[in-house]
């Protein structure tokens, strides 16, 4: 039971929980058993099947339904008198305003990446409540107590790199698997079946880039006395043969590599009628769209079995044929999606074929899905001890105790006989560009780079602004809103397409500009400086951000994951990457999905690349030496005069 | 564990943990048996966890009626049948267990803890007993030890915002991967009454003073003859006065099992929901690292206190 204190400490807490998955569902429940009794939680997700085996609070028959709310209604059958509010929505909408913020006593995290949990630090900052963050990651875990002016806030230490790849290595000379799940989803997928006037880099580095991108704009495009068994057999010897042939006879390239082989198709099934549309009419009789499936069609069953090249191949036209047939009408708006069968199958089957071509070890279904999805390895334990950290400290923050606030890690393997390990919070770092009002510098050629270029590779993808409006002086330069005049929008429209130098309000060296995000009430100043040359190869953006700490590639994360592995399964960790990186490398995540990566300058990670969790090994160990078999009796003289955790 | 196949169902249900301990040890885990008794919140916790893994079947026991203090630290039990129905606190468990999983058999176990033979134990491939004396603690793990086959065995008890967790794997050995290579390692394990019958001062320094401190409780509930957790502050002089007798038979400065942690485990023995929580998850993980034979299991005991947040494992061993 909790003291006194602890107890009105709890009973008169309002509190906001962001999101209501793997930890959410824990911590729902673990809140309302220790008396909570007003608790906000906003999800913008729905159920899925793979929830099942740790998001307690769901089950079967809510699949489809909002986490938040189901959430809610299970809690409250056993804990029917308290009141949970829930909100279907995404914790960016514009109403989870400061405003909204300031309401509650304390914001509990369980989210599940990066971009939104910087949004949400920011509001509470903005709103000063205090902030427990969490995440988790196969067996390994973290819960971080950020109060303002306090403790560091969670944008104060460098995050987690998104793990991205040359363009080159994924069109041209891939040595890892990973690189060719890349080259499947983001190049070969999105151009079958995705916006077809996006750019696309499938056929640039060939040898002659400006016939053979103009000739593979033809290539792609279904000709019109052409049948799908003709169009995808085009498409197959192109990528996999003509492609790879093409790429070979640039000698330069291959001077240090293994060369790669070309796959047509009749070295591959040659053995069977190329022609099999009676095959595909039968398949298409009766199946429901969302059940469509290659496997099923071919009779293959288990998705741990490492297909061969044959079967791959086989695959890779079932699962073609089936998208230009039964899911027409998608075609052109698809993008990757993990939870779609079918997507998943042509992506791992292209990705085993050119991983076969560069000699590269094929891989099942699941490992590749894996890869593809950037799926987060997940457990229900790792959650349920997270969230009972996060109450504790839930509990010294409403009692106004920071001084006895900890970070803790959930470590899998003991460190100093410690499986949960706590922390002291570190100070908030006084040159972050979130938590202190220390300028940015930026070095851009103004005469050469656009105000678009600004926005996009500096404002919305570094500084993860989302309504960002940035202005010179008083002079307004860009802004994003509802509620601006047709007239504001076309004005800012054309100023995106403007070189800095030649804005109304001109952008040269020595100018200081307001980048300012009007949601998260954030402001930064950043001090331009002008550069006539930039590296492309190591300063891709045309322009370099000091102050803001870019992450890191997370090298690495391997050696660490080893150290203190979430997985002893044989899937290979995928890497992680994510959208917020440099436009001009190829990253394999989507936005949204379940991913932090995790990686810090300076703090060595001891979870894998694409983890919920970033979690600080060298940090954990550097505990200061007191602290090793700290006696309980020093902690229970605190204890005495204030019974922090008694119960 | 060659040939067989999970389902398409269990693939896609268990989809992000055999992503986290691999397929063979799903498979073991889906044949696996586990037996728990004593159905306080600690052990509500380790269930949901276990049930969610998917575990082959879990067994329940406890006739306790449902009482107030029972649904505080439960989940499981809906509101409106609150101290209804007249049905055993096993029995309400299991609706709800059953539900979280049905790939899972739950079912119910009536009787005496102590009334289950030798061979009763045979079918389980896992036994975690909370919420009982020492003398039941000795003797099921004594049971489970006179098995032909290995069963693990396992207490758990949370007191305020403390908690205890001891685990008996007999002989075991495990896979553990080092770098590349997965090395065979070995561990023996004491018993329950072989670890705590350990000379106090032989143990290393800094033991965990909980430890201490438990063995305090527990020995003070046996000699009073009182119920697990039947304790209150009136009883503190005399815990103190047990604590001295102790600490100069086994030569430990009494400063080892400080007065303030005894009054806390014995004033308050209700469990800490986040506690209970953070204990049933890690022993969760200790039992999945058992049946899958995959990760260092902990040896021999677990300790949380949440007042300085730490989670320690003690070897209370010879070995």
């Amino acid at each position: 039971m909790a003291s006194v204190q602890q107890l009105s400490a709890i009973k008169d807490a309002k509190v906001l929980m962001v999101g209501a998955g793997g930890i959410g569902c824990e911590l729902l429940k673990t809140l309302a058993l220790s008396g909570f009794q007003d608790i906000h939680i906003i999800d913008m997700d729905t159920i899925e099947v793979s929830n099942l085996n740790r998001q307690f609070l769901f089950r079967q028959s809510h699949v489809g339904q909002s986490k938040a709310k189901v959430a809610r209604d299970a809690v409250l059958r056993f804990r029917p008198k308290i009141n949970i509010k829930s909100y279907h929505a995404n914790v960016k909408d514009s109403n989870f305003n400061v405003d909204f913020f300031k309401q509650f006593s304390v914001v509990l995290n369980g989210l599940d990446n990066l971009d939104a949990r910087r949004h949400v630090n920011r509001l509470c900052l903005a709103a000063d409540v205090p902030l427990v963050e969490s995440g988790t990651t196969g067996f390994l875990g973290q819960v971080t107590v950020h109060i303002k002016g306090k403790t560091e806030c969670y944008e104060c230490q460098p995050k987690p790199a998104p793990k991205t790849y040359p363009v080159c290595t994924i069109t041209s000379t891939p040595s890892k698997f990973v690189h060719c799940i890349v080259w499947a989803k983001d190049l070969l997928f999105a151009k079958l079946f995705g916006d077809k006037n996006q750019d696309n880099d499938l056929n640039v580095r060939s040898n002659d880039t400006a016939t053979s991108s103009e000739h593979s704009e033809d290539i792609f495009e279904p000709r019109k006395d052409e049948d799908i068994q003709q169009y995808a057999n085009r498409i197959y010897d192109h990528v996999f043969g003509h492609n790879i042939q093409t790429a070979l006879s640039n000698e330069e390239t291959w001077k240090n590599r293994n060369k790669p082989r070309p796959i047509y198709v009749k070295d591959v099934l040659s053995d069977e009628p190329i022609q099999q549309n009676g095959n595909v009419d039968k398949l298409l009789a009766n199946d429901n769209l969302s059940s469509l499936s290659a496997m099923a069609y071919l009779g293959l069953k288990n998705p741990q079995d490492i297909w061969s090249l044959k079967e791959n191949s086989r695959v890779f036209f079932a699962a073609l044929k089936l998208f230009f047939s039964k899911r027409q009408k998608e075609i052109g708006n698809l993008t990757f999606d993990k939870d779609d069968p079918l997507a998943v199958e042509f992506v791992t089957a292209a990705a085993n074929i050119r991983a076969a071509s560069f000699n590269i070890p094929l891989h099942s279904l699941f490992e590749a899905k894996g890869i593809a999805g950037n799926i987060v390895h997940a457990v229900a334990t790792t959650n349920a001890i997270i969230a009972g950290l996060i109450v504790i400290e839930a509990i010294k923050v409403l009692q106004n105790d920071a001084k006895n606030c900890r970070m803790t890690y959930c470590l899998q393997h003991p460190s100093r006989k410690m499986l949960l390990m706590p922390v002291e919070p570190f100070e908030p770092n006084k040159s972050c560009y979130v938590c202190s009002e220390t300028p940015l510098l930026l070095e851009v050629n103004t005469n050469r780079a656009k105000l678009r270029d600004l926005v996009e590779k500096v404002v919305t993808s570094k500084l993860g602004m989302s309504l960002p409006l940035i202005a010179h002086g008083s002079g307004l330069l860009y802004e994003v809103g509802d509620d601006l005049g047709k007239d504001e929008v076309a004005n800012y429209e054309a100023n995106l397409e403007k070189v800095l130098s030649e804005l109304p309000y001109a952008i040269t060296g020595g100018t200081i500009i307001t980048v300012e995000d009007l949601q998260q009430e954030l402001v930064c100043n950043i001090n331009i400086k002008h550069r006539e040359e930039f590296d492309e190869e190591k300063e891709p953006d045309g322009m370099v951000l000091h102050g803001w700490t870019p992450a890191p590639a997370a090298e690495n994360n391997k050696e660490a994951t080893d150290n203190n592995g979430a997985s002893t399964s044989s899937t290979s960790k995928p890497a992680s990457a994510d959208v917020m990186e440099a436009d001009d490398e190829l990253s394999i995540v989507e936005p949204g999905v379940e991913t932090l990566p995790a990686g810090g300058k300076k703090r060595k990670l001891s979870d894998v690349p694409n983890s919920e969790a970033p979690i600080d090994e060298k940090r954990a160990k550097k505990i200061p030496e007191k602290n090793d078999g700290d006696d309980v009796i020093v902690m229970l003289d605190d204890g005495n005069d204030d019974d922090i955790t008694a119960s | 564990m060659n040939g067989e196949e999970l389902t398409e169902q269990e693939t896609a249900l268990y989809d992000r943990q055999i992503r986290v301990w691999g397929v063979d040890a799903q498979r073991r885990l889906s044949k696996s048996h586990v037996f728990v008794s004593g159905l306080k919140g600690t052990v509500i916790e380790f269930c949901k966890n276990i049930v969610l893994a998917g575990v082959g079947s879990l067994t329940l026991n406890d006739d306790n009626p449902v009482t107030e203090e029972a649904l505080a630290a439960n989940f499981l039990i809906p509101f409106d049948e609150n101290m209804g129905g007249g049905g055993s606190l096993a029995e309400l468990c299991c609706d709800s267990l059953k539900d979280f999983n049905p790939m899972v058999h739950v079912s119910v176990e009536k009787g005496d803890l102590s009334s289950f033979d030798v061979d009763f134990f045979e079918k389980f491939d896992v036994v975690v007993i909370s919420c009982c004396s020492l003398a039941a603690k000795k003797s099921v793990n004594e049971k489970c030890r006179k098995l032909s086959k290995r069963v693990a065995f396992y207490t758990v008890d949370c007191r305020d915002s403390c908690g205890e967790i001891f685990v008996d794997l007999q002989k075991y050995a495990y896979a553990k991967k080092k770098a590349d290579e997965t090395v065979e390692c070995q561990l023996q394990y004491p018993s329950f009454e072989e670890a705590i019958a350990i000379p106090w001062r032989s143990l290393p320094k800094r033991v965990s003073k909980l430890y201490f401190a438990m063995r305090v409780v527990e020995r003070f509930e046996e000699v009073e003859r009182r119920k697990p957790g039947e304790t209150s502050i009136e009883d503190l002089p005399n815990v103190l006065k047990l604590r001295n007798e102790l600490c100069l038979a086994h030569s430990l400065n009494e400063s080892q099992i400080p007065d303030a942690l005894l009054e806390r485990l014995v004033a308050s023995t209700k469990e800490f929901p986040p506690v209970s929580a953070v204990l049933g998850g890690i022993l969760g993980q200790e039992v999945i690292k058992a049946i899958s034979g995959k990760g260092d299991p902990l040896k021999n005991f677990f300790f949380f206190d949440a007042v300085d947040g730490k989670g320690l494992i003690e070897d209370i061993s010879t070995s």
